[in-house]
């Protein structure tokens, strides 16, 4: 445990330190060397890492933990992606899921004591053809039944919450409505993983960085540590929260895993001063799009056909997507595309994560959330947190486990988003 | 209109001896051809020219090029209007108007200044510990706030009417950046044989050596070196040179972009970008350096400049920006901006030289005109006046307390050394070294970006690999070519040129210059000047355990401004390094990413807008249906007839008028949008018994079978009438939408997982046009065709070959309405022609056409599933009650597997189940579910008014509703609201078949 609790952050500790020229803040985070052992050793220090290590800490008491990354911490998708965050789910137990993360994010600035900026800014997912309609009226419907406030907006309204779509009747595919979730929005992706990271160090957590696990040891089909590019550490348990790196990792315990590591691009815009209050989502013409706090459009489509860890992007769905965008909101054309980059996503065969026991006693994976895992960050720590406590999943978690493969019980979600975020 | 900065002589871009009339925030001012606008207000004494982004600080004009982070405008208006563009690559045109932006209401009187004042409570990252409470503020009142005060430009309002366009070519070697360096490499790689392309962002070749023609190469002063190489390679014909081109990204497998900026200059131009992909087989990067700042108290005043920005304004636009300019520099390089101002006549106020003891030709050269050279000394402060440079004062750098030298100047021009622009190299993973000693990122020769062959597919040429005089550019130049062109084989007859150059030693870099007295902690040391980065904020957080590059960047923002850490990005590291005691190379550096400036979102779309943007397929009777009150329904990249409109009709009038045509006497569909696929060869039938459920080997040339197809997962994704043409041909019908991705379905597997099969797959969907024929009046309408079938003798699910009214058809005995129907495929080219030819004869039966809805109430009447409504990727061919459909003979089939596990055999799965709610008249809406006990049982898949049975009918999937009929359930539709309807079989009508098989 760390001896001292950190100093809260506020408008006054600003003012305090201010006087002195900032000198006198502490450290966010600790840098720890390795213990030679830990309760439980986190592999992979992005949102969901961090936010599992911190649940265990101050859910379950369990705070000998490592969190091991292998560069910086939040720097693989969560310091990557468009942060959308919604749930408006189709199926039941992802709806479960989703919205326990969204309304966990409604409070993470109070509870982490660190702005993460959560806006709740509303997310509108466009209607382009009658099938898509009827689609996410079918969502919409579920969503009510789920206790999940979703509305459905017709053309005129659309127009109303988002006047820079076009919503000309004789566009290619003309905007026949929308499903409409007001409490959806963004969040400062770094500030999650940074908040995640301070709480959890408070709390005693060792958040190792530049750690990169290189092999997992097993002793009669029980894991008993992590050899690391900073020597063994020894566990008793192990959960894997790597992302697009899942199946390198699970390869190292000796099993494989229903996955496929591909490349997701994003891209933003150069700053402008605001002009797009909302998040849109265009699955048909297959883009979307929001407006950073900076000014800057953030943007996002489809992933590469082919599966690489190359974290980079090439130029086909750019195109694909920022195409689609100008026909969607017409006056985007002259402005330009600053930066655009890509992470790796570990894609499951229906598309939803997998938060799981293993073949391999005391090895947990959490892991699948492809292209839209960043919504799940709390919900997902969360309940990872008491799957690894308990050793079984608690009632969200379940349906996710990795025996739904084998059984076929698919969570699919494709049906109400071709593009998944 | 004078220009009181205009030097009477030099210039050597610019056309004296005319003017243009332009407007920076309505004020008229004049400027040559030739000029930037950059160039042209330095030229009129324009200082401040832009407010920055956190403290709305008063900013000017820092650089001359593509690493400007100040002076953004914005250009035009309404459908022009472009916010955010660099002065520095605005060419200067007629009537230019533009205005400065992020400011209110006016520059000099900018009000987001006051936040300046309270600047010390905003340190790095201040949001992250602020504005947490109360909860809602955040979105309520902090966030609009922020919103408001941060963006740079306006948004635009209107949508843009210029054309962009793409283009596509293809090189052996494509060379980034036209200066001496790509010259060397363009002449080597052009006599060697090779396809070159060469790019230049600016509208001039020649880089550097137009301003620093100190050098004599082959003998010849540079300049006419130049000349004579430029027209060289503009007679080659294996040589394309394109200017105002910008050599954006370079990705995998030797994929670049070129941003061409062909309209930017006001005149109506056809083209405003030009979007290149090239694919090249090696990329020669002569992109040069960029020069670095100096951070120094107050650093960011307007008339604070890069060195050798001032020399460029000097030597090619003929401009000089102060009149009495203080050098800072850490290099020999400082000098020639010192010595070109001085040979233009004004005033150096001082050399301030942060080396103890400076020495080297240039230096001498400095020494020998006479200016005043201040060693260990640098800028401790500088003070601005009415928003400009008014002052500065020295620091001595041993004695960095004691009070320094006041110097009135109204320029500073700064030279801390350069970097490397190696982006292209690192876009598609080259990974750079820090070199101690250059100090400077270089290209690691050892980790190269790999091309498509696994060869370095980039090559770094010249400054941007790190030389600094023009003799070791050529060099390099020269033998990274030779070195390119030998991995393609090639070898070149040009012969290096030789070149005397000045020798320089290398800079010494200052990463923060110490302030005397008060600035030392709350000093304003600028980093990044757009986003308001300083070194407090920078070892901030580095103190706050913020210590990887990539946290620093993030916390503070450095380097994430529109120029990307051109100017900011290695002071910025220095720092973090200094702070945390690291070295540059353990600190390391972020990734640079595509593209290396921002290119427009026009340019990416292309001509692939409005009517193009995915353009409409249209079928051979697209013109009819428009022309006889077609109302469309987007179906896949098709617009299919949802109906026919008669006057002003409602919906639901037309469609129930096309039902009953179809159940009482005879329709016609357009149906050629659905997929139509050739399976061809010895092993095309073992292959579609793999594909499809059903068994299609077994199927006889010339009949039909309706086919499902699962994915691997054992879940329906596709379904349609597969024919057998012949022993090894197969026509495979698919879903309207599902063409495309079929065929790449087929693909794949063949592809990847049997390509040891004798089998190919062609997508013909377009080249046939097909009709159906269906109602009760079918056959006598068919009987009334001049045709050689007989078509009463063609069997349910059977095919005939013969020519109809002239036309040349292949008829299908099939139905999706459940009525005696027909479908008939002809060459696309016929289709208009028999589509007529039917519709008058339907028409004198009684019938005509019908549209999509239409057919999808005719077949929800009928019970027939639709791909995508009554499934979704979550169902199995048992689950719609198709067990018929599946094979218990194959071996195998995509998805048999799958579909025997646990959860896809559970008795209680949602099956499809007809609905008809107790109220006739009230129609189930979309998608709404079944309820029981406050949980969902289950989902409308498809829902309408049945005009022949007169009622309202639904399809629904509910949890084990085959052993349900008869059991009412609730149906929730809105809150609180659920109407009932009973649980049935979902054939509503004719549930023997009768009518269809008659
Ligand atoms: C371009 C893009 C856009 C996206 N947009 C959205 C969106 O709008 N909304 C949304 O909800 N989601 C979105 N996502 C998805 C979302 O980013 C991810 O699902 C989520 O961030 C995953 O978080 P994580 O913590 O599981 O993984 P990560 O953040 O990737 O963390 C995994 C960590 O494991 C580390 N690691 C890997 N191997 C090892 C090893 N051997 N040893 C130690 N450490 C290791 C990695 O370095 C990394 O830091 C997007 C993703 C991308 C790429």
């Amino acid at each position: 445990m760390a001896a001292k609790r950190k100093p809260r952050y506020s408008i006054f500790s600003l003012a305090r330190n201010s006087m002195s020229h900032h000198q006198g803040w502490e450290k966010a985070w600790r840098s720890p060397d390795p213990k030679p052992e830990y309760d439980v050793v986190i592999v992979g220090a992005g949102g969901h890492g961090l936010a599992t290590a911190y649940y265990l800490a101050k859910n379950h008491g369990i705070t000998n933990i490592a969190v091991v990354e292998k560069g910086w911490l939040g720097g693989g998708n969560t310091g990557r992606n468009t942060t959308i965050i919604r749930s408006n789910y189709l199926q039941d137990s992802s709806a479960a899921l989703f919205e326990l993360s969204r309304s966990l994010f409604e409070t993470l600035s109070q509870e982490l004591n660190y702005n993460i900026m959560f806006s709740p800014r509303g997310v509108l997912m466009l209607a382009q053809t009658e099938h898509e309609k009827r689609a996410w009226q079918r969502t919409h419907h579920a969503t009510r039944l789920n206790n999940i406030y979703t509305e459905w907006a017709d053309t005129k309204r659309v127009k109303e919450i988002c006047p820079i779509i076009n919503t000309d009747p004789g566009a290619r595919f003309p905007v026949l409505g929308g499903l409409w979730q007001p409490r959806g929005g963004t969040a400062r992706h770094d500030a999650v993983a940074w908040g995640y990271a301070r709480a959890a160090d408070d709390l005693g957590v060792d958040v190792i960085q530049n750690c990169e696990v290189l092999g997992i040891d097993r002793e009669g089909g029980k894991v008993t540590g992590v050899q690391t590019t900073r020597g063994a550490i020894k566990c008793g348990k192990l959960g894997i929260v790597v992302a697009g790196n899942t199946t390198r990792l699970t390869d190292m315990a000796g099993f494989r895993m229903p996955l496929e590591s591909v490349p997701l691009q994003a891209l933003v815009s150069e700053p402008i001063k605001p002009c797009l209050d909302i998040v849109v989502m265009a699955n048909t013409v297959h883009g979307y799009m929001s407006q950073s706090d900076k000014g800057e459009l953030v943007i996002g489509g489809g992933t590469d056909g082919y599966n690489a860890y190359t974290q980079r992007g090439s130029f086909q769905h750019v195109e694909e997507t920022v195409t689609a965008l100008v026909e969607t909101f017409p006056i985007i054309s002259r402005l330009r595309m600053l930066r655009q980059w890509g992470g790796i996503v570990d894609i499951t065969g229906d598309r939803s994560p997998i938060i799981s026991k293993t073949p391999v006693d005391g090895v947990f994976v959490n892991c699948g959330w492809g292209t839209g895992g960043f919504k799940a960050t709390c919900g997902s720590g969360h309940c990872f947190a008491a799957t690894i406590a308990k050793g079984e999943p608690d009632a969200v978690a379940a349906p996710f486990s990795l025996d739904r493969f084998s059984e076929g019980r698919m969570i699919d979600e494709s049906v109400a988003a071709a593009v998944a975020h | 209109m004078t220009q009181p900065n205009r030097l009477d002589d030099g210039g050597v871009l610019i056309d004296r001896s005319h003017k243009i009339k332009f407007f920076f925030d309505g004020k008229p001012y004049n400027g040559h051809p030739g000029d930037t606008l950059a160039s042209a207000l330095l030229a009129n004494g324009v200082k401040l020219v832009n407010r920055s982004y956190k403290y709305h600080r008063p900013r000017g004009i820092v650089s001359s090029g593509p690493e400007e982070p100040n002076a953004l405008v914005n250009l035009g208006s309404d459908a022009t209007h472009e916010p955010n563009i660099r002065m520095t690559q605005i060419e200067l045109h007629d009537g230019l108007d533009a205005t400065s932006q992020n400011r209110f209401p006016n520059l000099d009187a900018d009000i987001g200044v006051l936040n300046a004042a309270a600047s010390r409570l905003y340190p790095a990252g201040f949001y992250y510990k602020t504005f947490i409470h109360p909860r809602h503020a955040w979105k309520y009142l902090f966030e609009p706030v922020i919103r408001r005060i941060a963006g740079l430009g306006k948004a635009p309002t209107h949508p843009d009417n210029s054309q962009y366009e793409h283009t596509y070519a293809f090189c052996d070697v494509l060379i980034a950046g036209g200066g001496v360096a790509g010259l060397v490499a363009a002449k080597a790689a052009s006599e060697a044989g090779a396809r070159v392309i060469l790019a230049e962002q600016t509208e001039r070749l020649g880089g550097r050596l137009l301003v620093d023609d100190d050098a004599e190469i082959d003998g010849k002063p540079a300049r006419v070196w130049l000349e004579e190489t430029i027209a060289a390679l503009e007679a080659m014909d294996n040589v394309t040179i394109r200017l105002r081109t910008c050599c954006s990204a370079a990705y995998d497998h030797n994929y670049c972009l070129l941003y061409e900026r062909s309209g930017d200059r006001g005149e109506a131009a056809q083209v405003r970008h030009r979007l290149w992909r090239v694919r090249t087989a090696r990329v020669i990067a002569a992109t040069g350096m960029i020069e670095r700042p100096i951070a120094f108290h107050y650093n960011d005043v307007p008339g604070v400049m890069l060195a050798s920005a001032v020399r460029d304004y000097v030597k090619l636009w003929g401009v000089s920006p102060g009149e009495k300019t203080v050098v800072y520099t850490t290099n020999d390089d400082g000098y020639r901006t010192a010595l070109a101002l001085h040979e233009a006549g004004r005033t150096v106020r001082a050399i301030l030289d942060s080396r103890k003891d400076p020495s080297g030709p240039l230096v001498e050269k400095a020494r020998a005109a006479g200016l005043e050279i201040r060693p260990n000394t640098g800028i401790g402060k500088a003070k601005a006046k009415r928003n400009k440079l008014e002052q500065i004062e020295t620091v001595n750098f041993d004695k960095p307390e004691a009070p320094g030298k006041t110097m009135y100047c109204d320029c500073v021009a700064m030279s801390n050394g350069w970097s490397p622009v190696i982006h292209l190299y690192s876009h598609s993973g080259g990974k750079a070294l820090w070199d101690e000693d250059a100090v400077m990122y270089r290209p690691d020769p050892a980790n190269p970006p790999r091309g498509k062959d696994a060869e370095a597919m980039v090559f770094v040429a010249g400054s941007a690999n790190g030389e600094l005089t023009t003799d070791a550019v050529v060099a390099q130049a020269a033998e990274i070519a030779s070195e390119a062109l030998s991995q393609l084989g090639m070898k070149t007859s040009a012969v290096a040129p030789s070149v005397t150059a000045v020798t320089e030693t290398t800079t010494v870099p200052v990463w923060c210059t110490p302030s005397p007295g008060k600035a030392g902690l709350g000093g304003k040391h600028f980093l990044d000047y757009q986003n308001d980065v300083t070194v407090a904020d920078v070892a901030l957080a580095a103190r706050e355990g913020y210590e990887s590059v990539e946290h620093a960047k993030r916390y503070t923002t450095l380097g994430m401004a529109t120029d990307q850490g051109k100017l900011s990005n290695i002071n910025g590291h220095a720092i973090l390094g200094k702070t945390l005691g690291k070295t540059m190379a353990e600190v390391g550096t972020t990734t640079f990413r595509p593209p290396f400036t921002p290119i427009s979102f026009g340019s990416i779309a292309g001509r692939e807008t409005g009517n193009l943007f995915k353009p409409v397929r249209q079928t051979a009777m697209h013109d009819w249906h428009a022309a006889h009150g077609a109302d469309w329904e987007p179906v896949g990249d098709w617009r299919r007839p949802y109906r026919y409109q008669r006057g002003d009709e409602d919906r639901d009038t037309s469609i129930h008028r096309e039902c009953l045509r179809v159940r009482n006497s005879v329709g016609i569909l357009d149906a050629s949008t659905l997929g139509k696929i050739i399976v061809k060869g010895p092993d095309a039938p073992k292959f579609l018994d793999m594909m499809y459920t059903n068994m299609m080997s077994s199927l006889k040339p010339g009949k039909c079978r309706y086919g499902l197809m699962n994915n691997e997962n054992g879940f329906l994704m596709d379904d349609g009438v597969v024919v057998r043409l012949d022993e090894e041909t197969f026509l495979c019908h698919t879903t309207s939408g599902g063409a495309d991705r079929i065929h790449a379905w087929f693909e794949e597997w063949l592809q990847t997982e049997w390509f040891d099969f004798k089998v190919y797959v062609a997508n013909v969907t377009e080249q046939y046009s097909q009709i159906a024929v269906a109602g009760p009046k079918g056959l006598e309408l068919l009987g009334s065709l001049d045709s050689d079938i007989d078509f009463a003798a063609v069997p349910f699910m059977g095919m005939a070959e013969g020519t109809v009214e002239g036309c040349p058809v292949r008829a299908f005995r099939i139905s999706f309405t459940g009525e005696l129907s027909y479908e008939f495929a002809v060459p696309v080219s016929f289709g208009l022609a028999l589509w007529e030819k039917l519709h008058a004869k339907a028409e004198a039966l009684g019938g005509g056409v019908y549209g999509t809805e239409a057919q999808h109430i005719l077949r929800a009447e009928k019970g027939f599933v639709v791909i995508g409504d009554e499934t979704d990727g979550t169902v199995t061919a048992h689950d719609v009650g198709m067990s018929w459909a599946v094979s218990k003979k194959k071996e195998d089939f995509i998805g048999k597997r799958a579909m025997e596990r646990s959860d896809l055999t559970r008795p209680d799965r949602k099956q499809l189940v007809g609905l008809l709610t107790e109220d006739p008249n009230e129609v189930l809406p979309d998608g709404a579910h079944g309820v029981e006990n406050g949980k969902a049982i289950g989902h409308v898949t498809s829902t309408y008014f049945s005009p022949t049975l007169k009622r309202s009918i639904a399809m629904a999937l509910i949890n084990g509703g085959r052993a349900r009929f008869g059991e009412v359930i609730q149906i929730s539709t809105a809150k609180k609201k659920t109407i009932r309807a009973v649980i049935c079989d979902p054939v509503f009508y004719d549930k023997k078949g009768e009518r269809q098989d008659v």
